[in-house]
């Protein structure tokens, strides 16, 4: 069993991060849902897998599974889903800014960098008295 | 904490420092007897020294209230300040001069020897009076000077702070403290020189002057951590009194030569000293105020201060005479082809500063007495010149001396006191620079390190430097205020209105005072300083105008003879400097430097950063697994698997493995086909809250797959809007790397949470279970750690997931959006009526049970957040069923309200426990016994819990809302073409 879940945990990784090196933004969202998946996981099952009774103090209980890592658990769940909401709504708002839903710069290969430096060279040959900004 | 170390009986007659006396003003009594009111008057001086220092930045505020009001009152409100400062002085002055050094004391960060740690001694007194007395001029004189558009506002403000950080420097009794004061200069002055910030000139000259002074402030840093490490003590009193075994230390040249960078950046000292004339770009009360009695005077300050420490050494002769004579003679002989008067006054500073850093350097038993004296005559004759300067190109409208000319005729008072300025400038009799001057040529014949045909070679440099010296003033006074008329001046200049003149007068004043009668007017504040200078009583001396004919006055009567010839050919010099000139001045070459720097960064910048997250993301994914390798690799027989024996697979198991996998790959492989990627993404939720349910986490189960809806609700609103024409972009290559290192990273978490799972743990969840009864009130310790037990890391995250919601509003506001082709249906079609009927009657059936699950959750599986996400499921089927339309004119309630008052309820719980004097979050509960439901439980963890509940329902009502409210307001689809 312990191999399984191992395997399983290990897997839910490896396509995430597959999925996060991937150049489209809703590819991205994805692969971050699952890497979500595989650590909820990894800190939910680090609590042991030999006790099988829900944690609820109830009399006479005995064997309670970890409590702790379902409390720890229970909240990444939920800011989880508010992070891909975020995401979400941040690729949206690229699209509708740039009309692309590629993650990496328009400018890559340092196009950008040839805007910055013009733009120094304007504020430097500015005529006097009047401020580029 | 506030302690003195009291009178340092400096008395002419005592050959030595008497020694040092810790007096506390604790309940201590000190063993000596000392009366009530020499107690109550320490007491007394130890506040008016720290109100000394403080006053400026304190009255920061108040000057800014007073300059929105007026012009006049900012003004008034900073000379105020001023001459406050001036009357606290002079309430402390008769300790000082009584030989006092007032020393306050408290600590700050003892563990890095940084205390806040103030004193006064004669030293610190000539810069207080210096930096309030010139300062109070300045306020003057720049009221008048400044167009009246300035407000002025924001130049009294930076010069008020930039006096504060001067006050600091010269009083600080901790290094560490003066060098925080010193770099409060370096940046004040940066704003100061910039204060035409329109002006590229004064952009790149404040530049320079931060590059090249804060440059200074570093190996300043560098070098005081190092004379506190060699001393031992960051405390002024007891570096200056560990002189011999500072110089004998092995650290000692790597120390001095840092702190002499310091220096000579601030000082202006070749080869640093090209800041100073660019810096003539800021207005000229900042110029006069800089470059007169404060910011360069920084420099000279420090060797003054450390003088008894550092000096005495053939190093320090040899790094300081030399340096200060080179400024000496290089900035006298630049000064004169100076064409603009305030570029020449410029140059003429540093040649000044040049002769006092000589004056250090040269360590025979008078030199620091007539750099101090230098010190004040130079202040006091600069700041007047530099101010008439002012006057005049405010006057004329240039400050070129080939158009300037005849001003005699046009401004007769003006033209007066700058002529006795600059005839002390020059050292002509009976001024103020005269007697400095000669104690300087005095000293370089006394010198006796030198001998032999080199014993000329002092004084010669002396003499060169003042024939110069004597040339660029006869320029100075010659070409503007006589030589012919004025040449094509925009306007006709005419004397400046009274009290733009009055700061003029009054330093001219003391020009002419300390030149006729010095002993009198000056004598006893030299003495003061000098004493502090040099720590110990002065050799007799006396200042006066006549020694007798001697070499001294020989050399002096030379270089006024020498510099007057030496201007009436100057048109020759002119021809030479043009023919044999290097092309390219420090300025140019420092802005060369600057440039090829910023080109160098941005060079790296593009090598670093191809703008590519993916490309972030692949290197901190390499990075982790080489750490994580790393770490494995330094473990010594580190077993992957661990003690525990492996328990059996059963069919479940397999089953859910499978599908597990199934949906693995579906979602990646078919990640461009977004639909099913979805699909199949809901497939591995599903899945991990089976495994929820299968090791006894029904909290976690119920939260997974509510949470699952939501984000498959969320993603579906998304994709109307995300281009679906998703062709594959990357090559085979990059596809099979990031395959690999995808493959890597996951095996390295299996075999992680393999080792994890093999080996046992003691749990620290013990506590929590035994505790949720009797101490949180519920069974379900999973809710009762929630909100109880780690109640505070709660609060925190539901305020993360509140940011996130409004996060997410903010995004979305305004935007517009094409939905795609393909996947958009026009809002025409209907929403399926059968659905629409079935929801209406299921909405009240739902929250029904949201309430009983949030009911239960203290006992039972449930609580805040796994209610909030059913009732918010409740509320968005109304949406999907129904349309938006609907849906938002039902859902009255603004849910950017409700996040706010979830997040005020369960903050509130938590304070309430404040009332009753728990710590924070503290819970309390009770059991009350209402009719039919007999006993019931009632916790103040629950009303927390309806914060949560809230705070959850509004997250996710506003971020799939605010997603479904985008096809209320998309743009038409462009039929030419989309972007894919």
């Amino acid at each position: 069993m312990e191999i399984l879940i191992a395997l399983s945990i290990g897997l839910i990784f490896a396509c995430g991060i597959y999925l996060v090196l991937r150049p489209r933004s809703f590819s991205v969202v994805l692969g971050l849902t699952l890497l979500a998946y595989g650590v909820n996981l990894l800190i939910f099952l680090g609590g042991g897998i030999d006790r099988v009774v829900p944690p609820l103090s109830l009399p006479g209980a005995t064997g309670l599974a970890d409590p702790l890592p379902q409390a720890l658990v229970l909240t990444a769940i939920v800011i989880g889903f508010g992070m891909t909401a975020y995401l979400v709504a941040l690729a949206l708002r690229t699209l509708g800014e740039t009309g692309s839903d590629r993650v990496d710069g328009a400018g890559v290969d340092g196009a950008g960098l040839e805007a910055d430096g013009s733009e120094d060279d304007r504020a430097d040959s500015g005529p006097d008295g009047e401020a580029p900004r | 904490m506030w302690s003195q170390v009291a009178p340092q009986s400096l008395c002419a007659g005592r050959g030595s420092i008497s020694g040092l006396f810790i007096w506390t003003a604790g309940p201590i009594i000190p063993s000596w007897d000392r009366s009530c009111s020499f107690r109550a008057m320490v007491v007394m001086n130890q506040l008016l020294l720290v109100a000394l220092l403080i006053l400026p930045f304190a009255a920061l505020p108040l000057v800014a209230a007073a300059a929105a009001q007026s012009r006049r009152m900012g003004g008034f409100s900073t000379g105020a300040v001023m001459l406050a400062g001036l009357v606290l002085l002079g309430l402390l002055a008769p300790a000082v001069f009584g030989g006092e050094t007032i020393i306050v004391s408290t600590s700050w960060l003892p563990d890095w020897g940084l205390n806040l740690a103030l004193r006064l001694d004669g030293l610190a007194l000539l810069f207080v009076l210096l930096i309030y007395g010139i300062g109070a001029l300045i306020v003057l004189y720049a009221y008048y000077y400044m167009p009246d558009y300035d407000g002025l506002g924001r130049f009294y403000l930076i010069l008020l702070a930039f006096a504060g950080g001067m006050l600091g420097v010269v009083m600080a009794e901790n290094v560490l403290l003066m060098l925080l004061f010193w770099e409060i200069t370096s940046l004040t002055s940066f704003l100061l020189i910039a204060y035409k910030y329109k002006d590229k000139e004064a952009r790149i000259a404040a530049r320079m002057a931060l590059a090249v002074t804060g440059g200074g402030g570093l190996a300043l840093l560098a070098g005081l951590l190092l004379l506190g490490h060699i001393a031992g003590s960051f405390e002024l009193s007891v570096i200056l009194a560990s002189g011999p075994l500072i110089r004998s230390h092995a650290l000692y040249p790597v120390m001095l030569v840092l702190v002499l960078v310091g220096a000579f950046t601030k000082s202006a000292q070749f080869p640093f000293h090209f800041w100073l004339p660019n810096a003539m770009a800021a207005p000229t009360p900042v110029s006069a105020y800089l470059h007169s009695a404060t910011m360069v005077k920084a420099g000279v300050f420090l060797l003054a201060r450390f003088y008894p420490a550092l000096a005495g050494t053939d190093l320090w002769f040899l790094l300081v005479t030399t340096t200060g004579a080179i400024t000496f003679v290089f900035g006298a002989y630049v000064a004169l082809l100076k064409h603009d008067f305030k570029g020449l006054l410029a140059f003429s500073t540093i040649s000044h500063l040049g002769l006092i850093t000589m004056l250090f350097g040269l360590g025979t038993e008078l030199s620091p007495i007539a750099a101090v004296f230098h010190i004040i005559n130079h202040a006091v004759f600069k700041a007047s010149l530099f101010m008439a300067a002012g006057i005049i190109d405010h006057e004329c409208g240039t400050r070129d001396m080939r158009r300037i000319n005849g001003m005699w005729k046009y401004m007769p008072i003006t033209a007066t006191l700058g002529i006795l300025a600059s005839g002390a400038m020059a050292g002509v009799p009976f001024l103020n620079g005269f007697l400095s001057k000669e104690m300087f040529f005095a000293e370089t014949v006394a010198h006796p390190a030198l001998s032999g045909t080199w014993a000329f070679l002092l004084p010669g440099v002396a003499t060169i430097g003042g024939i110069l010296s004597a040339a660029y003033s006869a320029r100075f006074v010659h070409d503007v205020f006589f030589n012919g008329d004025p040449i094509d001046l925009p306007r006709t200049p005419h004397e400046p209105v009274r009290w733009m003149r009055l700061p003029i007068e009054i330093l001219v004043a003391i020009v002419i005072a300390v030149g006729l009668l010095p002993q009198l007017v000056v004598a006893p504040l030299l003495h003061v300083a000098s004493e502090a200078v040099l720590m110990h009583s002065l050799p007799p001396f006396k200042l006066a105008i006549w020694h007798g004919i001697n070499l001294p006055l020989v050399m002096s009567l030379v270089a006024l003879g020498g510099g007057l010839v030496w201007y009436w050919r100057r048109e020759k010099l002119f021809t030479l400097h043009d023919r044999y000139s290097i092309g390219m001045s420090s300025p140019v070459a420092f802005e060369r430097a600057y440039a090829a720097l910023s080109w160098g960064a941005c060079r790296i910048m593009a090598a670093i950063d191809r703008e590519s997250v993916r490309q972030y993301v692949g290197l901190f994914l390499m990075f982790v697994l080489a750490a994580g390798l790393w770490a494995w690799m330094g473990v010594e027989g580190a077993m992957l698997a661990g003690p525990l024996a492996p328990t059996p697979v059963d069919a479940v198991g397999w089953v859910a493995f499978l599908v597990l996998l199934t949906g693995l790959m579906g979602a990646t492989l078919l990640h461009r086909k977004r639909l099913v990627a979805v699909i199949f993404l809901s497939v591995v939720g599903l899945v991990v809250s089976l495994v929820f349910i299968r090791f006894a986490a029904p909290d976690l189960a119920l939260t997974q797959l509510s949470v699952e809806l939501a984000t498959i609700l969320l993603f579906l609103l998304a994709l109307r809007f995300l281009p679906q024409d998703a062709r594959r972009e990357t090559s085979a290559d990059v596809r099979w790397r990031d395959a690999l290192l995808a493959g890597v990273a996951g095996l390295g978490v299996a075999l992680l949470a393999f080792a994890m799972l093999t080996r046992p743990f003691e749990t620290i969840s013990g506590f929590h279970i035994a505790q949720a009864k009797p101490g949180g009130g519920g069974t379900n310790v999973v809710n009762v750690t929630l909100v109880d037990f780690r109640g505070f890391d709660t609060l925190g995250e539901i305020a993360v997931l509140a940011l996130a919601a409004l996060g997410m509003q903010a995004l979305l506001e305004g935007l517009r959006l094409t939905p795609m082709v393909g996947n958009a249906r026009t809002r025409a079609d209907r929403y399926p009526i059968m659905l629409e009927m079935m929801m209406r009657p299921l909405l009240p059936l739902a929250l029904a049970v949201a309430v009983y699950i949030f009911l239960r959750g203290h006992n039972m599986p449930g609580g805040g957040f796994i209610a909030g996400l059913i009732a918010a499921m409740a509320l968005l089927l109304q949406y999907l069923a129904a349309g938006i339309d609907y849906a938002t004119a039902r859902i009255r309630a603004d849910m950017v309200r409700v996040l706010g008052a979830g997040l005020l309820i369960a903050t509130a719980t938590g304070l309430a426990s404040w009332l009753f004097g728990y710590p924070f979050l503290t819970s309390a509960f009770t059991y009350v016994y209402p009719p039919v439901i007999d006993k019931f439980e009632l916790a103040s963890a629950m009303l927390f819990d309806l914060g949560i509940f809230l705070v959850v329902v509004a997250t996710i009502v506003v971020a799939l809302s605010e997603l479904g409210m985008l096809s209320r307001r998309e743009k038409p689809a462009d039929p030419a073409g989309l972007k894919g």
